[in-house]
Formats: C-alpha cells, sequence, structure tokens
C-alpha cells in the first residue's frame, strides 16, 4: 500500500530539528509534512511523535481539529469548490453538483481512475469571480455548469 | 540593504528616494501599475504583467510597470492604472498589453476600448472620477494597488517606518497609548474593543515577556479585506506590530495567519526578510534606538474558532483551537501565560498613519462613536463586487448603489448580510442608516471583520440562514453546550422549515434557542451564531410563515418547496420530460400536452433541465 511506503524525506528531518526546540511546533510541523505528501500518513505521523516527544493521541487531535489537513490521499488533481457565501449565492452549490455528475464521485471521495477528487473550502477569497473552483492552485472563476467539462479535460492525462 | 538602518540613515534614504521619484515624473516616466491581488492574479493577471514588461521592453518606453496590490474592482479585473494621467483600464487580458504600451504609453492616447467609462475616452483624467471610488476614502487600503508590496523601498518612499520613528523617538511608551485612545480607534475584528484601552491593560502588567499577535485568520466565509491589505501592504502591519511592542513592553510578535492565503504568506515573508535584513527586525538597538522586537509567523489550518482570542492563542500555542473562559483576558494573560495584545490586520493597519498625521486628524472622520474608515468585501448579488473603503456613518444604500452600482438584472434588493455568520440580515427599511457600530447593533447585526453580502429576490432567507447555521454547526468547537446542541438543533428546523415540514411552534421554539445560546455560549462564535436565525425571525417572518403555513418558498429556492408545472400553451409533447422523470410522474402522448402528477414528483428538476421550449414552470 502507498500510504506505508511513506517515510519521513530528510528535508522534512531537517525541518523538524529545526522547529524541535520552538514551543508551540506541532501545528507548523504537521504543515510541512501535509505539504510534502499532501495528506498526513500515517506512518509518518508515527515518527513525528517519537521526534517531537508528543503523544499520538495528541497529534490526531489537532489533526482531526483542523480542517486543512487530511487524512486521507487526495487524487492526482485536487478540485477545491468554493461554498463561501458569494460563491454559495451564485450557484456554488450548483457547480458541486455537476461536478459529481461529471466525476461520478462525491466529495471528498477520489475517482476510480486516481485523477481527481473534489473537497468543499470556505472562501477563497475571490468573491468577485463567484464562483470559484480551484484545481491544483489554479483558479477559475465565474464557473458555470456548461464551462466546466472544459476545465477538467485541461487536467485529465491525455 | 546591506547595512543596519539608523535613523539618520533612513531618513536619508527616504528622501533619496522621494527625490529620485521627482526627477523620474519630471522627467516625464509613466507607471503603469497591473493589480497583483489574487482574483486579478488568477484571472490573468500575471500573464499581462509579463506581457507588459516585455512589450515596454522592446518599444523601450520610459516607463515603470508596478504590481501592486488589490485595487479593489474585482469585478471588473484584470485591473491596469496609469500615471500620472489617472487613466483607469478594466477587463485587460494579456494580449492588450501591446496596445496599452504602442498606444498609450508611447503614442500618449488612451486605448479607448479597455476604460471603464468609453465615453471619456477624451478626458483620459477618470481614475477618481468612476463612481465605484468616489465615495470611498482609502486609509487602511492606502498603499494598495499604488506600490510595490514586494519591495521595502515602495514602502519607504511612500511615508513607510516613518510612525516607528516617531514612536521611538519622539513619544514615550504612555504617549503613544494615548494617542491612539484619543483617536478612538476600535478593534476591526468585529467586536469593536477600544484597542488603546487593550494596549494600556497589557501595559501596566509588569512581565518579563510580553507578545504582540496579529489575527489574520480571516475565516468569515464572504470576506477578504485583511488578504488584500496583507497582500498589498505587508510592511504596514510589521510598523504596527512594532509600534504597539513600544507601546506595551513586548519584545515579540507572531502573525497568526491562515494557510489558505499562500500570497499573503508569501509577501509577509519577503517583508519580514527585508525588515531585518535592513536592522528593523530581529535585532536589538532597532533604528538606533533602544528598543528590540522580533516577528514569526504561524498557520492556522482552516479552524474559524480560532479567530476568537483565546483559541487563537490555543493554536500558536500548538494545540486545538478550543476558546478558554475570560477573564483572565489575554491582555493579562495571554501566550503562554504572558501579556498578549491581539489585533486584527485591519486595526494594525490604521496605526502607522495614526502615529504620524495624529489622533485629531483621524477621529475628525466617522461618527461620534465610531472613527475612522472601515473596509468591505462588497460581495454577492452587486453589479460592482470587489474590495472598498468607507468612512464610517455611511449608508447601505450608499454602498450598494452608488459604489456597488445597485442589483444586477433589473432585479430588486432584499437584504444585506455584514458580520457574515455573526451577523443579521438586513432589511430594505434601514437602507438610509449611518454604519457604525451601535446603529448595526440595534438591528441586530454586526460591523464584523467586514464582509457585505448583498441578496436580491431569487435568494430564500431560509435557505441563507440554514447556510450559516451549516457553517457555524460545522466550525463548532464542541467544548460548550448551547453552541454545540442549540446550533445543531436551530440547523434541523430549518432544514424542516425548507423541507415544508415546519410547524408554527417552531417560531417560537427557535427565538427560545437563539436567546439561550447568545446568553449561555462560552465565546463570540457561540454568542452569535444565532443572529441570522433571530433576524430573520425579526425581519422575514413573513417569508418563514410562507415556508411553514402555505408550504412555499417565495425565492423558488427551497427545492422541496418548489412545484414543477407543464405550460400547457409552450408544450408540444416532444416527451423529452417524460422520459428523463425518474419518478414516472409525468403522463402524456407523443404530441399532446403533457402534465406533472404532483403526489409523484420528487423535485429533482431534471424535466425543468431537460426542456428546450421552457414549457416547464417552477411555481
Amino acid at each position: 500500500m502507498e500510504q506505508d511506503s511513506a517515510k519521513l524525506t530528510p528535508e522534512l528531518r531537517a525541518f523538524i530539528e529545526e522547529w524541535k526546540p520552538k514551543p508551540g511546533n506541532l501545528i507548523m510541523v504537521l504543515h510541512r509534512v501535509q505539504q510534502t505528501y499532501g495528506y498526513m500518513p500515517r506512518e509518518v505521523v508515527l515518527e513525528l511523535a517519537d521526534l517531537l516527544d508528543t503523544p499520538l493521541a495528541k497529534i490526531y487531535g489537532v489533526i482531526t481539529f483542523y480542517n486543512f489537513f487530511k487524512l486521507k490521499k487526495p487524487g492526482r488533481n485536487l478540485i477545491q469548490v468554493c461554498l463561501g457565501t458569494a460563491c454559495y449565492l451564485k450557484g456554488g452549490d450548483d457547480i458541486m453538483l455537476a461536478l459529481e455528475k461529471e466525476l461520478g464521485v462525491g466529495v471528498n471521495t477520489v475517482t476510480p481512475d486516481g485523477e481527481f477528487s473534489t473537497e468543499a473550502v470556505r472562501c477563497l477569497g475571490c468573491c468577485g469571480l463567484a464562483p470559484v473552483i480551484v484545481i491544483n492552485g489554479e483558479v477559475f472563476g465565474k464557473v458555470t455548469s456548461k464551462t466546466l467539462p472544459g476545465i477538467l479535460d485541461k487536467f485529465r492525462t491525455k | 540593504m546591506s547595512e543596519k538602518l539608523t535613523r539618520e540613515s533612513l531618513d536619508a534614504l527616504r528622501a533619496k528616494l522621494t527625490a529620485a521619484n521627482k526627477a523620474d515624473a519630471e522627467g516625464g516616466k509613466q507607471y503603469l501599475l497591473v493589480c497583483g491581488g489574487t482574483a486579478c492574479d488568477s484571472n490573468g493577471g500575471q500573464a499581462l504583467y509579463a506581457q507588459l514588461k516585455q512589450a515596454a521592453e522592446y518599444a523601450k518606453a520610459n516607463v515603470s510597470i508596478v504590481r501592486t496590490g488589490c485595487m479593489g474592482f474585482c469585478e471588473r479585473g484584470p485591473i491596469v492604472k496609469v500615471l500620472p494621467s489617472d487613466t483607469f483600464y478594466v477587463d485587460v487580458k494579456p494580449e492588450d498589453a501591446a496596445a496599452i504600451v504602442n498606444e498609450h504609453i508611447v503614442g500618449g492616447k488612451p486605448v479607448a476600448r479597455l476604460l471603464y467609462d468609453k465615453s471619456q475616452a477624451e478626458a483620459g483624467h477618470e481614475g477618481q472620477d468612476i463612481d465605484f471610488y468616489a465615495k470611498q476614502q482609502r486609509i487602511v487600503l492606502r498603499h494598495c494597488g499604488v506600490i510595490d508590496p514586494e519591495k521595502i523601498e515602495d514602502y519607504i518612499a511612500h511615508d513607510g517606518y516613518l510612525g516607528l520613528e516617531k514612536a521611538l523617538f519622539e513619544m514615550t511608551p504612555e504617549g503613544i497609548i494615548q494617542e491612539v485612545l484619543d483617536s478612538g480607534l476600535r478593534g476591526r475584528g468585529g467586536a469593536g474593543f477600544p484597542t488603546g484601552k487593550k494596549w494600556q491593560f497589557s501595559a501596566a502588567v509588569q512581565a518579563d515577556q510580553k507578545y504582540i499577535v496579529c489575527n489574520a485568520d480571516e475565516g468569515d466565509p464572504g470576506a477578504y479585506m485583511d488578504r488584500s491589505t496583507l497582500e498589498g501592504d505587508p510592511h504596514a502591519i510589521l510598523e504596527a506590530m512594532m509600534i504597539a511592542g513600544r507601546a506595551t513592553g513586548a519584545t515579540k510578535g507572531f502573525i497568526y495567519i491562515r494557510a489558505e492565503y499562500p500570497l499573503a504568506i508569501k509577501r509577509l515573508q519577503i517583508a519580514i526578510a527585508q525588515a531585518r535584513e535592513a536592522g528593523l527586525l530581529g535585532c536589538g538597538n532597532i533604528l538606533g534606538s533602544d528598543f528590540t522586537f522580533d516577528i514569526e509567523l504561524r498557520f492556522g489550518a482552516g479552524a474559524f474558532v480560532c479567530g476568537e482570542e483565546t483559541a487563537l492563542l490555543a493554536s500558536i500555542e500548538g494545540k486545538r483551537g478550543q476558546p478558554t473562559p475570560r477573564p483572565p483576558f489575554p491582555a493579562v494573560k495571554g501566550l503562554w501565560g504572558k501579556p498578549t495584545v491581539i489585533n486584527n490586520v485591519e486595526t494594525l493597519a490604521n496605526i502607522a498613519v495614526i502615529i504620524t498625521k495624529g489622533a485629531k486628524w483621524f477621529s475628525s472622520i466617522g461618527t461620534a462613536t465610531s472613527k475612522g474608515t472601515k473596509v468591505f468585501a462588497l460581495t454577492g448579488k452587486v453589479k460592482n463586487s470587489g474590495l472598498i473603503e468607507v468612512p464610517m456613518g455611511i449608508t447601505l444604500r450608499e454602498i450598494i448603489f452608488d459604489i456597488g452600482g445597485g442589483i444586477p438584472n433589473g432585479r430588486k434588493f432584499k437584504a444585506a448580510q455584514t458580520g457574515g455568520p455573526s451577523g443579521g440580515m438586513i432589511p430594505p427599511e434601514f437602507l438610509d442608516m449611518p454604519i457604525d457600530y451601535e446603529s448595526l447593533a440595534k438591528i441586530g447585526s454586526i460591523v464584523g471583520s467586514g464582509g457585505l453580502i448583498v441578496m436580491d429576490d431569487t435568494d430564500c432567507i431560509v435557505d441563507v440562514a440554514k447556510f450559516y447555521l451549516e457553517f457555524t454547526v460545522d466550525e463548532s468547537c464542541g467544548k460548550c453546550m448551547p453552541c454545540r446542541i442549540g446550533g445543531r438543533a436551530l440547523l434541523n428546523t430549518l432544514t424542516r422549515i425548507s423541507e415544508g415540514k415546519g410547524e408554527l411552534a417552531d417560531i417560537q421554539k427557535m427565538r427560545d434557542i437563539c436567546s439561550a445560546m447568545n446568553r449561555a455560549s462560552l465565546c463570540g462564535l457561540g454568542q452569535t451564531a444565532s443572529n441570522p436565525v433571530s433576524a430573520m425571525l425579526r425581519y422575514f417572518e413573513d417569508e418563514v410563515l410562507a415556508h411553514i403555513r402555505d408550504r412555499r418558498c417565495p425565492a423558488g429556492k427551497c427545492k422541496k418547496l418548489v412545484q414543477y408545472r407543464i405550460n400547457p400553451d409552450k408544450c408540444v409533447g416532444c416527451t423529452m420530460c417524460s422520459r428523463v422523470c425518474p419518478a414516472g410522474a409525468i403522463s402524456g402522448k407523443v404530441k399532446e400536452k403533457h402534465s406533472i402528477d404532483q403526489t409523484k414528483c420528487v423535485k429533482c428538476g431534471q424535466c425543468y433541465n431537460t426542456c428546450k421550449l421552457k414549457a416547464i414552470e417552477i411555481a
């Protein structure tokens, strides 16, 4: 399983050493873990508990408290649908439904081919462009269910 | 900058930069300001900037191309502004770069097709004349859209770090606090607590270590004031935190920023590195004084409750962001038990200019109890959505109709929501009320952090209240009972009402829950989470009653209450609708009028979307 093969990279290890003496380091270290792997691999979290000398329960307590941290590996392309107020009023929930129809899987699930996963986010701060979706960090504004398939095609592996 | 600045060398640098800018202007140099805020950036702004650079280089034009922070007019982005002619270009595409450089910069004639108001093509002078900016007053956003946020020299040339100089060499810590008290500045994060008082509390405590924390955890969905300020003018926040440190005796600062704001984080990191290199941060004897200060970033991780002071501190300490009872207030006992002043980004953005221009100037703006300006993220059903800064005391009508340009598609204004999930909907009868902390509280909303969402008659109030409750239920930390259970109970009731299963008794029940949550919750999130529901019951009871009594959604938004009907005048009997209907509710033969059996209809809307002749209507 891919999850088991995730090991601490040397960069990550150096980052942890650098932050270890600083109080309140846990969340910053977790951010770095997610940046490296795209989610929180269990193997890595186990090792983290050792390195930071912090109980595993405390680490998972923090991971599960915050929406930003993910326990499941996302798809190769991560689609974030903004459901902030402005996007919601301008049909963000319809975009969510259209995506579900287009991909065949619901929110927080990876498509069977591992290409896409969708998540709902609260306000990306591009309210002037509502409704907005973000794919791998690239922002698409004023999206409609008609323009959606074209946008997705840009990210599909040929 | 390789050597550590002193007061004298900073003054000399500022004078040199100002003189250079003046010489450039006299030499006929023009400036192309390209908006580099997230919205414009993601809408082709990055490519546009590159193309403009290339075109200018090719044409060997005497022009400086500056990537600035947010100019506010996000609806029509990417925005390009030309100085000194003050020409304002909207909806600019990367392929327009050559035209702007060749026709305008070199040829001296504005590109008419890109102007905001094309009829003014000849006038040339229109930057400040366009309605969107006419009623705005930019203090917090004074540098946004003006300077390059990634250059400390640009900031210094625009009076940057002048406030810090004054605070370090011409004022006592008590004097600084008095100035902020006199200015009447109140916290812009939502609660509106006087900023000077907060500083005073912290200054009065004896401690070996004190902290200044900047709250940049902007979690209100539909608000992006703080992000734009940080992206457009990061040094202003650093300077303000240093001044706050001088006033209270703190030597260390943290900026707690949302991890969802990568551009703001990047610009802050650049600004901190530049300030450290210049000897303005991270060392003793700043500018040759006896003052020591340093600032570090800490990332939030997507928890709305962390906007609450005590929860925010818990998060910086690396814990779950759960609030604790106050007192003790953080100003007395905060981060790691030490006195900590927590100020919002927008609050801090006012500080340096209050110190340089004085409390008297600042307090001349605004109303009797609310001084200065407020930045709003104007979004929703409004023609010109974007980031605006207006003096306190302006009316909603001026914001929505004069600045915002009114409601698009000829629809009717229904309500405006300030304060996001912690505020209430404001009905049309209060459009002419001056906005300040007290007046909004009186009508059941709050100024809040600055989200201002406009709704039209196609938006259902029950649906909007449900949307906000879904948010607060999701974001409730679960520590205290009124918020955890009350929020869920409200959401369940609203869901039933939106499905046509509401009862008249629900109205009183919701009122009771709202009052209990408001009085008994531990922190601001729970205390205000019921505000959207209270406002709904106060101003839109008729609409709620229509859902309960008539099983009808007047806005046509609540799917379960919608009735689909076939207009016999338009139906040609193509059978498309009956074929897609998953419930077999549509009957009718080929080339005959069809009809929907309401008892079988599951209201999925498939027929409505399929019919090409628009024969299916929502009743």
